[in-house]
C-alpha cells in the first residue's frame, strides 16, 4: 500500500514535469507583449465610488471611460454602500459620488460641517419614489392608480405577513420612507411589511406579473428593472412644496429627486481635468437606463457598454469635456 | 454502566420539571388572553429612542485618528497586499503576480500532500483548476489571500485564548460571553464604524472576517482540552510533568482532532464572510455576487458562489488530512520523494514566471458561463414547478405555529414575557440560569427594541428547533455511517459557504418575501455546522462502548438513545449552542428578505446615518437573545457526571 503510494506520486511528478517541458517549450514570455503606454500624468488618479445598483454603474462606466480613454486619467473604481462612501470622503479614501439621492443629513455633516466634500451639480437624471402595481393589476383594475381607491383592493394584497390587511411592500432599507405615515394619515387599510432589499422587491414584482398575483410596493426610477417590466405607478396627492416637512404628518407624494454629484474637497481643488469632467457630467434618464440596459440585461462588461454608448453620441461626451 | 444509571436519574426528575413548565406556559396563554395589548413597548419603523439618538450622534466619537489602529491598519494592510502580489495581482513592476496559475497550483498541492496525502493533493490541484476554468481565477486568489491572512491572524489569537480558556475555569466563562457576542453581534453593525477605524478596504475586510472567523477555534480548543479525560492528566502528573509538558505532551495531542474541526470551522466562517465584505470593498469573489445580484443574475452569483464552495473544501479537506496524520518522522525514502517533489514545484514556479500561458489561466476555456446558464435554467424550472406549493406550506407553517407564537411573545406585556422566561430559567438551571436571563430582559427593555426582539425571537426558536431536529438526525447518521459522512460532507459544506446572498434569490421566487423566507435561510446556514458537530461527538464514542451495547442485543435505536446521544452529550450541547448561533448570525440576512425586525433594523442602520443608533442597538439586543438562549439551554442540558459516576 505504501509503495504503491510512493510510486503513484513519483509518477504524478514525472509526468507533470514532461508536461512542463513539452509545454514550456513554445508560449509568449511573461513582458513580452508591449505595454499600453502610460499617458495622462497631468490627470493623475482618482477613486470613484460606485453604489450597488445599475444605475450608478452606468454613470460611472461612462464617465470612467471617458477619463481614461480622452484624459489619459487613472480611475480607481470602488464598489461602496452609499454610506460607507461618504465616510470616505474624510478619510481621503473616495473622491467622487456620481449620483447621490438626498441624503441631507449627510451633505450637512460632510459638507456643511467637516467641509471634506462639496457638490459638484446635477447629473441630470431625475429620480421618482412612490408606490407602484405590475402592469396587469393596472390592466385589470384601472382605478387603482388613485391612491383614493386603494382601500377598496386591500383585501386582494393580503399575505402571510400582513396580518389581514392590505399589503405595502417596502424595499430597501437605503431610502427614507413615509410610508408608515402615509398609510396612516391616508387611512388606508393597509400594513407595511418590509421585504429588507432591492433584490427581494424586484424578485416580488417579477413573480407578479408572471403569476398574476397581487402586489403594491414602494419602487423607484431610474432603474434598469423598467426594461423588463413596466411598473405602473399609483398616485398619492399631489406633492407640493413643504407637504412633507412633518415626517409624521406628512399626506402627499414624494417630491422629485434633482439626482447630483458629489466629490472631495481636496479633488475639487487638484485642477485636475477629471475634475472638470465630472463637472459637467449630465445626460438624461433615457441615456442612463440605455447602458444600464446594456450592463444588466445585454450582459456587456461596463466598459464595453460605455465604449458603445460614447461611440453613438460623441457630441454630448465632447461637451462635458468642453470641446 | 454510566449511561444508563444517569438516564434513571433523568427519568426520574423529568417528569416534575415538565409539569412546572407545562403549567407555565398554561398560565402564560391564559394571562396572555387577559392581558394581550398591554405594554408590548411597540416602536415604528422609522422612529428612535434617546438612547439611539445618543448611539447615533457619538458614532463618530471612536475612530478620531488613532495611532494603534493605524498601526494595526497598516500591518494588516501589508500582509493582505503581499499576498496579493503573491497570487493574484501584477507586482514589483511585473504585468503578472509574482507567482502565476501553475505555480500556484503545484505549491498548493505539494503543500497538501507533504501535509495530507496524495489524495487531497489531487483534490487541491483539481479544484484550483476548476475555479480557474469557471473564470475566476484572479478573484478566487484575492479571495483565498484574504482569508488566508483572516484565518492566520485569527488562529494566532484563538488557540492562545482557546488553551487559556480550556485551562481554567474562569477564562472559559469570560471568553464564552466574549465569543457568543462576537459572533452574534451581525455584522452590519460593526461593518460601517469598522471602516472609521481601519478606513475602507482589505484591512477592514480582514478585521471584520476575523471578528467573526476567529469564536469556533477559541471554542473548539477550549472545548478539546476540557474533554481530555482527567484521568489522563492525573497518570502525566503522576509521571512527574510538569504542567507545560503535560500541556505539549498530553493535553495538545489529545485533542488535536477537536482542535482541527475548529480551525476548519474558522476558515468555513472567513468564507461565509467573503461577500458581507465586499461591501467595504473587500476584493474577490464576493464583489462578483453582490455584482451579479444586483439584476438578480443568479447564474454568474453561483458561478461564483460555487468556487467559495470549492475553496472551502479544497482548504477543509487539507487541513483535516493534516489533522488526522499520525506524527511520525518522515523514512529516507519519503524524504527523497519530498525533495523531488519539491524541484518539480520549483521548476513550475519558474514557468508560471516566464510563460504567459503559466503566468495568466487561460481564458478560452471557460465552463462559467456555461454553469451560470444552466443553473438559471435550473432555478427557473423548480420555481415554475414548486411555486405554488411551497406558498401552501409557507402559509401553513406562519398560520399553524409561526403566527401564535408571535403573538404570543408580542402581545403579551414586557414583564409577563419577562417573568415567564426569568421562571423558565430558575426551574431548569435554578439561580446560574435565572440571574443572566434578569440581567437580558432588563437590557432588552433598554434598548428600546422589545417588540422587535420578540418578533425576531419567535422566528429564532423556531428557525432553531428545525435546525436542530435536522441537525441531530443527519449527525447522527453521518456519525454512525462513514459513507453517509463522506456523501454528505460537500453538501454540508456549500450550505455554510455558498453565501446567502446567492440562494435567497431562488428562495424569494418560491416563498416570497415574509418570515418563513428568512426562518428557511437560517435552516440551510445553521444545519450544517450543527451536523457536523453531532457527527464528530457520535465517532468520538469509543468503539468497545458501542460494541459493548450490541453484544447485549440492543436494537440500533436502543443504541442510538441509550448509549451514542447521552456519551456524547456535551458535543451536543455545543452542537445546539452553535446551531443557536448560526440561526441568530443569519438575523440580518433574513432582514433582507422579509423577516423585518430586529435584522431589518440592523441593515436600515448600516444604510441610513440617523437610524444608526437604533442599528446598534437592534444589534445589541440580537446579542442579547443569543446570550439569553445559550445560557438556557446550557442550563437545561443535562449535568455532566462527577468522577465517581464514570467508573
Amino acid at each position: 500500500m505504501k509503495k504503491l503510494r510512493y510510486a503513484a506520486a513519483q509518477w504524478a511528478i514525472g509526468l507533470t514535469a514532461a508536461a512542463l517541458a513539452l509545454a514550456g517549450c513554445g508560449g509568449a514570455k511573461v513582458g513580452e507583449d508591449p505595454k499600453p503606454s502610460a499617458g495622462g500624468k497631468e490627470c493623475g488618479s482618482f477613486n470613484l465610488t460606485v453604489s450597488p445598483w445599475v444605475g450608478y454603474e452606468a454613470n460611472a462606466a461612462v464617465v470612467a471611460y471617458v477619463a481614461t480613454k480622452d484624459l489619459g486619467c487613472k480611475v480607481v473604481k470602488k464598489n461602496l454602500k452609499e454610506e460607507i462612501a461618504w465616510q470616505g470622503f474624510g478619510t481621503g479614501e473616495v473622491d467622487v459620488n456620481l449620483e447621490n439621492w438626498g441624503h441631507e443629513d449627510l451633505k450637512k455633516k460632510y459638507i456643511e460641517t467637516d467641509k471634506v466634500a462639496v457638490e459638484a451639480g446635477s447629473t441630470g437624471v431625475k429620480g421618482v419614489i412612490g408606490w407602484y402595481v405590475p402592469p396587469w393589476m393596472a390592466e385589470k383594475y384601472p382605478d387603482i392608480t388613485d391612491s383614493k381607491n386603494l382601500n377598496k383592493y386591500a383585501d386582494l394584497f393580503k399575505t402571510s405577513e400582513s396580518g389581514g390587511k392590505g399589503q405595502l411592500l417596502d424595499g430597501d432599507p437605503s431610502y427614507v420612507t413615509n410610508d408608515e405615515a402615509l398609510v396612516k394619515n391616508l387611512n388606508l387599510n393597509y400594513k407595511v411589511v418590509q421585504s429588507g432589499s432591492e433584490t427581494a422587491l424586484i424578485q416580488a414584482f417579477r413573480d407578479a406579473e408572471k403569476t398574476k398575483k397581487p402586489l403594491l410596493a414602494y419602487f423607484y426610477e431610474p432603474q434598469w428593472f423598467f426594461n423588463e417590466l413596466k411598473l405602473v405607478k399609483v398616485n398619492l396627492p399631489a406633492y407640493t412644496a413643504g407637504c412633507d416637512a412633518d415626517p409624521a404628518k406628512v399626506a402627499c407624494d414624494y417630491p422629485p429627486y434633482d439626482l447630483d454629484k458629489i466629490v472631495s474637497k481636496k479633488f475639487a481643488d487638484s485642477g485636475s481635468p477629471a475634475y472638470d469632467l465630472v463637472k459637467n457630467f449630465k445626460w438624461t434618464n433615457e441615456d442612463q437606463n440605455a447602458v444600464a440596459r446594456m450592463i444588466a440585461v445585454d450582459k456587456l462588461t461596463p466598459d464595453a457598454a460605455a465604449e458603445k454608448w460614447v461611440n453613438a453620441n460623441r457630441a454630448k461626451v465632447d461637451t462635458w469635456l468642453g470641446k | 454502566m454510566a449511561a444508563i444509571t444517569s438516564d434513571v436519574q433523568v427519568e426520574v426528575r423529568r417528569p416534575r420539571r415538565s409539569v412546572i413548565i407545562g403549567v407555565l406556559l398554561v398560565v402564560w396563554v391564559a394571562a396572555y388572553f387577559l392581558l394581550s395589548g398591554i405594554d408590548t413597548l411597540p416602536l415604528g419603523g422609522q422612529e428612535t429612542t434617546g438612547f439611539h439618538r445618543w448611539l447615533t450622534e457619538n458614532r463618530d466619537f471612536v475612530g478620531q485618528g488613532n495611532v494603534f489602529f493605524d498601526a494595526i491598519r497598516t500591518a494588516v494592510d501589508h500582509l493582505v497586499v503581499l499576498l496579493q502580489d503573491l497570487v493574484s495581482r501584477p507586482s514589483f513592476g511585473r504585468p503578472v503576480p509574482v507567482v502565476g496559475w501553475l505555480g500556484v497550483v503545484a505549491i498548493s498541492a505539494y503543500l497538501a500532500w507533504a501535509f495530507g496525502n496524495w489524495k487531497v493533493a489531487l483534490l487541491t490541484a483539481a479544484g484550483l483548476a476548476f475555479v480557474g476554468l469557471q473564470g475566476l481565477w484572479q478573484e478566487s486568489m484575492d479571495t483565498l489571500a484574504l482569508t488566508i491572512a483572516a484565518v492566520l491572524l485569527s488562529l494566532l489569537v484563538a488557540i492562545p485564548l482557546g488553551i487559556w480558556a480550556g485551562l481554567s475555569n474562569r477564562a472559559f466563562k469570560v471568553a464564552t460571553l466574549i465569543l457568543d457576542l462576537m459572533q452574534t453581534l451581525p455584522t452590519f453593525v460593526y461593518l460601517a464604524p469598522l471602516t472609521l477605524f481601519f478606513a475602507i478596504g482589505p484591512a477592514a475586510a480582514t478585521i471584520a472576517t476575523l471578528i467573526y472567523a476567529a469564536p469556533p477555534a477559541v471554542r473548539l480548543t477550549a472545548h478539546a482540552i476540557r474533554s481530555v479525560p482527567p484521568e489522563s492528566v492525573e497518570a502525566s502528573r503522576s509521571l512527574g510533568s510538569t504542567r507545560g509538558q503535560t500541556l505539549t505532551k498530553v493535553l495538545l495531542p489529545m485533542s488535536r482532532s477537536t482542535v482541527v474541526v475548529g480551525i476548519n470551522q474558522t476558515i468555513m466562517a472567513a468564507l461565509s464572510m467573503v461577500t458581507v465584505a465586499a461591501l467595504i470593498d473587500a476584493p474577490g469573489l464576493g464583489q462578483t455576487v453582490l455584482k451579479a445580484l444586483q439584476t438578480l443574475d443568479v447564474g454568474v452569483a453561483f458561478n461564483a458562489g460555487l468556487a467559495i464552495v470549492v475553496i472551502a473544501i479544497v482548504l477543509d479537506r487539507v487541513t483535516t488530512a493534516a489533522g488526522d496524520r499520525p506524527w511520525r518522522t518522515a523514512s529516507v525514502r519519503r524524504k527523497v520523494v519530498l525533495g523531488a517533489g519539491a524541484i518539480g514545484v520549483l521548476v513550475a514556479v519558474w514557468f508560471s514566471r516566464t510563460y504567459v500561458w503559466a503566468a495568466e489561466f487561460p481564458s478560452e476555456v471557460g465552463i462559467g458561463s456555461r454553469i451560470a446558464v444552466i443553473t438559471a435554467d435550473v432555478t427557473a424550472w423548480v420555481q415554475d414547478v414548486f411555486g405554488g406549493f411551497t406558498y401552501g406550506v409557507r402559509d401553513a407553517v406562519t398560520k399553524g405555529v409561526l403566527n401564535p407564537l408571535e403573538a404570543l411573545l408580542t402581545g403579551s406585556p414586557w414583564w409577563l414575557v419577562g417573568a415567564v422566561v426569568v421562571t423558565l430559567a430558575a426551574i431548569l438551571g435554578r439561580w446560574k440560569a435565572a440571574v443572566p436571563a434578569v440581567v437580558c430582559i432588563g437590557l432588552l427593555v433598554a434598548t428600546g427594541v422589545w417588540q422587535d426582539s420578540m418578533i425576531t425571537l419567535a422566528s429564532t426558536l423556531l428557525a432553531t428547533v428545525v435546525v436542530v431536529a435536522v441537525g441531530l438526525a443527519l449527525g447522527v447518521w453521518a456519525g454512525r455511517n462513514r459513507r453517509v459522512d463522506l456523501a454528505i460532507r460537500p453538501i454540508l459544506d456549500a450550505g455554510q459557504t455558498m453565501p446567502p446572498f446567492v440562494y435567497l434569490v431562488p428562495f424569494l421566487a418560491l416563498f416570497g418575501t415574509s418570515r418563513f423566507t428568512a426562518i428557511a435561510a437560517a435552516v440551510v446556514y445553521a444545519v450544517p455546522v450543527t451536523t457536523k458537530i453531532v457527527a464528530d461527538g457520535i465517532k468520538a464514542v469509543p468503539v468497545a462502548t458501542v460494541e459493548a451495547a450490541n453484544s447485549v442485543g440492543s436494537s440500533n435505536w436502543q443504541v442510538i438513545s441509550k448509549v451514542q446521544l447521552p456519551v456524547a452529550r456535551r458535543a451536543i450541547t455545543l452542537a445546539v449552542n452553535q446551531g443557536l448561533i448560526y440561526v441568530l448570525a443569519m438575523v440580518v440576512v433574513g432582514g433582507l428578505v422579509g423577516a423585518g425586525a430586529l435584522g431589518y433594523d440592523v441593515a436600515a442602520g448600516f444604510a441610513q446615518s440617523e437610524l444608526y443608533g437604533k442599528g446598534l442597538a437592534a444589534g445589541l439586543a440580537i446579542v442579547l437573545l443569543g446570550v439569553l438562549l445559550d445560557r438556557i439551554t446550557q442550563a437545561a442540558a443535562p449535568k455532566p457526571h462527577g468522577k465517581g459516576d464514570k467508573q
